[in-house]
């Protein structure tokens, strides 16, 4: 056991949907549901972190407050956070840092959102000299058109083809079928992908994942409580990363204009999303051949593929081969997003890196049903937070 | 408004000032440059070189203009077929419009651009060579909104 190793003792969901209601209601019922998971009460818990959605009012900047005042003021430790697509997994960090320093012993993490429909647009007001406004204003540039540039790229590169992204979609359609907690619960063929409308060439509408309400939370604790508490073997957290791009960052992403330059220096050796993963590998002192599943962000059915690669399960250009091959499917050597991913469940921000933790942590437990993997010992949770953030993260049996 | 790209007469204003200039038909990007490193950036930089292992005083000292080459290759394209939200001004009805992420070869960066009106995703491949010139990008009653825009060379 590492030292940096923390306990996983709770996970906890709102199913995630459409749901039209305040993301404090899903946010209060999936804490409660990791406490009780955790055999723990609200009043056990000695940090709150919560992760910020910023498009629902001040409440949502100030998540961890919002929801340590619905589950009643207790006098814990707080902290609020907002890294983009990565806040959940910024708020597990808050927290893992908290127990590894021995301030606190038992932590709750805590992320949800009520999203609105349709394209994710820029808050607030008229904002020129804000990037993510500029974007819009100027070029047009919707989150849909950037998972489109990289996957034209990916079909220029590597050969990948519509219906290897249309796989991918079918996959996640079978694997989230039986997960209580996804949105999308429905079969989906080759033909539906290929028959949906373009949103933005070359993705169609059943490429792109959509933008959903939900709720997680996990309760995290040191190795001492968990013994304390009787659990001997509990799932562990052996490392997390959150690493910047390495300048020159030389692939777009939201919501750049332009890449950084190579002129003066050359391209690091890792991109940003293949540094977030290698940089948890290290820190767990394991690699990807010991992983036995993988949750990725497929915010688009190509950026899976580009994960595959990122997380080293293949060689750059070899991820079409080993989707085709079934590897990645429930049942192959290395599944990827058992869960459904985001094709099953769609984005609730904030929630979507604690979601990934959860589904590995039952996953590991072996209490994932319908959709076990077989002797599930280790996993990587993996999330382009877009905007510079991003998280990988390991979790143990 | 509208965004035909189709010249109303009206007086011409950038939609943004200082990132671009179509002066004499020589249209560029502008942005910064670093004079003790050599990193271009777009859009401009006027606060510190962002290079973390830049020699320069990185107090922004350094930055001088620079305008960007005008050709690239097209390093990937996509378009849009659905109404984004704003504040992107979008004509009624809603016309479709395709991007290019376009890779500069001096300054060794990808730059993404509007295409111009007419050019679809069936126009381009990556690789194509394109060139940067000025389109509208939207109209109001006092004036046409220019951008830049990449077309095809040939």
């Amino acid at each position: 056991m590492s030292t940096r190793d923390i306990a996983v003792l709770g996970a906890g969901m709102h199913p995630w949907g459409k749901w039209g209601r305040n993301f404090v209601e899903y946010g209060l019922a999936a804490a409660r549901t990791a406490l009780a998971d955790a055999g723990l009460t609200w009043q056990d818990v000695q940090y709150v972190a919560g992760a910020d959605t910023i498009r629902n009012g001040y409440p949502g900047f100030i998540a961890g407050a919002t929801f340590a005042q619905a589950l009643g003021w207790s006098g814990a430790q707080v902290s609020s956070c907002y890294a983009a697509c990565a806040s959940g997994a910024q708020a597990i960090a808050n927290a893992r840092a908290q127990i590894l320093a021995g301030l606190c012993d038992v932590a709750l993490v805590v992320g949800a959102d009520a999203a609105p429909k349709g394209f994710f647009k820029p808050v607030g007001g008229d904002r020129p000299d804000d990037p993510d406004w500029l974007r819009f204003r100027l070029l047009g540039a919707t989150n849909p058109i950037y998972f489109a540039l990289a996957a034209r790229r990916r079909m220029a590169v590597h050969g990948a083809t519509l219906d290897d992204f249309a796989a991918v979609k079918v996959k996640n359609g079978r694997h989230g079928l039986a997960n209580p907690n996804a949105r999308y619960r429905k079969e989906v063929t080759l033909e539906d992908v290929r028959e949906s409308a373009v949103v933005a060439d070359p993705l169609r509408l059943l490429d792109i994942c959509a933008t959903s309400d939900g709720g997680a939370a996990l309760v995290l604790t040191s190795m001492d409580f968990a013994k304390r508490h009787g659990i001997t073997k509990p799932v562990r957290i052996p490392a997390l990363s959150t690493v910047t791009p390495t300048f020159p960052k030389t692939v777009l992403d939201l919501p750049d204009f332009a890449t950084d330059s190579a002129m003066a220096v050359p391209e690091p050796d890792r991109p940003f999303r293949s540094a977030l993963p290698h940089a948890a590998y290290e820190e767990a002192g394991i690699g990807p051949e010991d992983l036995s599943l993988a949750e990725v962000y497929d915010l688009s059915t190509a950026l899976e593929l580009d994960w595959y690669e990122d997380i080293g399960l293949c060689e750059p250009g070899g991820a079409e081969d080993l989707l085709r091959s079934g590897a990645t499917t429930l049942g192959g050597r290395i599944p990827v997003n058992p869960s459904g991913g985001l094709a099953c469940f769609g984005e609730a921000i904030p929630a979507q890196a604690i979601a990934q933790v959860c589904e590995l942590t039952w996953q590991l437990r072996g209490r994932a049903e319908g959709r076990q993997v077989e002797n599930a010992r280790a996993g990587i949770a993996v999330n382009q937070g877009l905007f510079g953030h991003g998280s990988a993260v390991i979790v143990t049996a | 408004m509208s965004t035909t790209g189709v010249s109303t007469g009206r007086e011409r204003r950038p939609a943004i000032q200082g990132w671009f200039t179509g002066a004499d038909g020589d249209v560029r990007l502008l942005g910064t440059r670093c004079a003790s490193c050599g990193t271009p950036y777009f859009p401009r930089n006027e606060l510190a070189c962002r290079n973390p292992r830049c020699a320069g005083p990185r107090d922004g000292s350094e930055l001088e203009e620079y305008a960007f080459s005008r050709r690239g290759r097209v390093w990937s394209y996509a378009d849009s077929r659905y109404k984004p939200p704003a504040p992107y001004v979008s004509p009624d009805p809603f016309v479709p419009y395709t991007v290019a992420a376009v890779e500069l070869e001096t300054e060794r960066m990808v730059v993404l651009g509007q295409v111009v009106p007419g050019v679809t995703v069936d126009d381009l491949e990556v690789g194509m060579e394109v060139e940067l010139t000025e389109g509208v990008l939207y109209t109001d009653d006092d004036a046409e909104y220019t951008v830049w825009m990449w077309r095809p060379v040939n």
